[in-house]
């Protein structure tokens, strides 16, 4: 059973001129896997990533996201999917900063709306938990360090238990000890909880930690 | 619902977190909806009260016998006009050419048509009011007295005396107020007054009335029918006008019409007589809506413009919105709710202010007591006019509101997190 199933993917850049940025791009990650995706600025590595993030869909090919075809979907039904599958971490954590750490946490699972309030807010506290954070929770987004926000954002990228996450440079940002913080708890994710984790890294230390390596250049896949 | 409930959430945080914008561009609604609510009141109010004033002043519908100066001469009755020309020179009008025959039977069968709720017979007439040596020519209405009383609520307007007294004085005499003034007699003083043909009567003053208007209260007075028909030399039977109220005044034209047809003199109802206060009416009409128009436009685009820049500064928020699972829906209504919530805040503070405002117009004194009587600014308090500005207010936002968000809807998430 594959978390990821990407067959023949291409994508073209239109500007200054028209070049591939991928080419024929066929992979697979199992589930419970943690992979991380390398290789130099410009290879199409971070493209491929947010192909697969669903927000860009202007790609040749097909996608299998957890086993359901998610090309030539519509954008909402895109976005109800990423809701209820998908997690992201990004580079630079993007919380919303006048919303408390526990209202960020809340707030795909509110807009999922499986559960009430009292249980969202519950769950939400779980999560801020796992990550260390739930002393933080009432504080204002805003006003956390950068290493405190990117746990923040893991906490929120768990709170709808979704099989896939997916991040940019997690620790591209963050310190030492903060990078290995946020590498333990998506090493965790993987092995315990058995989510799939597919990270873009220019952190050798990092991508040494994860499962497995696939290395990119000129928008092919060099090293699996 | 609860995605709703989930946008109103975000809408409120976002709003709050920049209270600065929020409240002036609130401030833009609030000034053109209070200016939309005081001029709509101050309008219609002084639309109200000359409407008042016109259908105080004069009947819902006015038959009369207009002075025909050109009529068939008698001689074609006597010559076959196809075979004789017949030439007249300089025609004169008949002397009672503005009577109406047999106008009493013509006002008792008004009077049974279903729509008239009252109808006054009356001769009018010039005369000349003498004071000393000078002389002013002033308009003399004989009247019925009981009913003139109750068609124009006479009793209403009377300034000094009675009406009552008119009963017991066959010479008694109303005068305008003006008219008193400038013949310098008050009640109970006599007046000496010069009709038409010559004959000089005296009358007993038994009261002054004011209708607010210069050119009647300076003009006009009232003496009985009888009193009337004597000083003109007439016949108890000679009157000159009928004047009909009628149930719903709107109908006039067509009632008129209908009564010309019927009893074929001259039916002219209020509008007519009125048309330059309903000229002035929708002349002011549409000064209101197009300044109030104007107004709410501007607040519009304020509404617009904090949006906009609402949208872009908070490109970051609506990535990560869209790229955690909200819908491009979801997006539009955050947005959307925000500008409303500034709207309809913007809007209710605009009427309350608007009241007030009205309020206080309407506490002021009205400088220009020569044309027309009025003690303050005439405002009225129509709650449909509140209602009109919320409804304003919200559909300008509503618009004001929608691009910025259609905007934000199409903001492409990987762009914004890419960098």
């Amino acid at each position: 059973m594959f978390a990821v199933n990407a067959q023949k993917i291409t994508k073209y850049f239109h500007e200054p001129s028209t070049f591939a940025v991928l080419s024929n791009i066929e992979f697979s990650v199992e589930k419970g896997e943690f992979v991380s995706l390398i290789g130099k600025s410009g290879c199409g590595k971070s493209t491929l990533l947010y192909i697969l993030s669903t927000m860009d869909t202007d790609y040749e090919g097909t996608l299998e996201l957890n086993n359901q075809s998610v090309t030539g979907l519509s954008q909402d039904a895109l976005s109800r999917f990423r809701n209820e599958h998908l997690g992201f971490v990004f580079q630079f954590h993007f919380l919303l900063p006048e919303f408390s750490a526990l209202e960020n946490v809340m707030l795909p699972a509110l807009k999922l709306g499986k559960f009430s309030n009292e249980e969202i807010e519950h769950q939400a506290i779980e999560k801020l938990k796992q990550v260390g954070m739930d002393e933080y929770a009432r504080k204002s987004a805003g006003k956390l360090s950068g290493g405190q926000q990117q746990r923040v954002a893991i906490a929120r990228a768990l709170i709808n238990n979704p099989a896939i996450i997916m991040g940019d440079e997690p620790t591209g940002n963050l310190d030492k000890a903060n990078t290995y913080i946020v590498l333990d708890i998506l090493k965790r994710l993987s092995e315990e909880n058995k989510q799939t984790i597919i990270t873009v890294t220019h952190d050798p230390d990092f991508a040494a930690k994860s499962h497995r390596i696939i290395e990119m250049e000129d928008g092919k896949m060099v090293k699996r | 619902m609860k995605s709703f409930r989930l946008s109103l959430k975000i809408a409120l945080v976002h709003l709050l977190s920049k209270k600065k914008q929020t409240i002036i561009a609130m401030l833009g609604v609030t000034f053109g909806i209070s200016m939309f609510i005081v001029m709509i009141s101050f309008m219609t109010g002084v639309n109200d009260y000359l409407m008042d004033l016109a259908l105080d002043g004069s009947p819902h519908i006015h038959v009369y016998n207009p002075v025909k100066t050109k009529r068939t001469p008698l001689s074609a009755s006597v010559y076959d006009t196809s075979k004789t020309q017949i030439f007249v020179h300089h025609q004169k009008p008949k002397a009672d050419q503005n009577r109406i025959r047999s106008g009493f039977q013509i006002l008792q069968e008004i009077q049974k048509l279903p729509y008239v709720t009252n109808a006054a017979p009356q001769l009018s007439s010039q005369v000349f009011f003498n004071n000393g040596s000078l002389q002013f020519g002033g308009v003399m209405m004989g009247v019925d007295i009981e009913r003139e009383n109750t068609m124009y609520k006479l009793y209403e307007k009377i300034e000094s005396g009675s009406v009552e007294k008119m009963r017991s004085n066959k010479d008694g005499i109303l005068l305008g107020e003006n008219l008193a003034l400038k013949l310098n007699v008050g009640v109970g003083d006599r007046v000496s007054l010069t009709a038409p043909n010559g004959s000089v009567f005296l009358l007993k003053v038994v009261g002054t009335f004011a209708f607010g208007m210069t050119s009647v209260d300076e003009t006009r007075c009232y003496v009985g029918l009888n009193t009337a028909q004597k000083i003109l030399g007439k016949p108890s039977d000679y009157i000159t006008d009928i004047n009909i109220r009628i149930r719903d005044y709107n109908q006039s034209t067509a009632i008129a019409e209908e009564i010309q047809a019927l009893f074929g003199y001259t039916a002219e109802d209020w509008k007519k007589t009125n048309a330059s206060i309903l000229a002035g009416e929708i002349i002011r009409n549409t000064l209101t809506y197009v300044v109030s128009a104007a107004m709410l436009i501007v607040a519009g685009f304020g509404i617009y413009n904090i949006m906009n820049m609402s949208v872009v500064n908070k490109m970051r928020d609506i990535a990560i919105l869209k790229a955690t699972g909200f819908e491009a829906g979801n997006i539009v209504s955050i947005f959307l709710l925000q500008s409303l919530i500034i709207g309809l805040s913007g809007a209710f503070l605009g009427m309350f202010i608007g009241a007030l405002l009205s309020y206080g117009i309407d506490q002021l004194p009205f400088p220009a007591r020569e044309m027309i009587k009025l003690e303050t600014f005439p405002v009225n308090y129509e709650p449909i006019h509140y209602i009109l500005g919320i409804v304003f207010g919200f559909i300008t936002t509503l618009f004001a509101g929608y691009f910025p968000s259609r905007k934000a809807s199409k903001i492409d998430p990987v762009a914004i997190i890419r960098g």
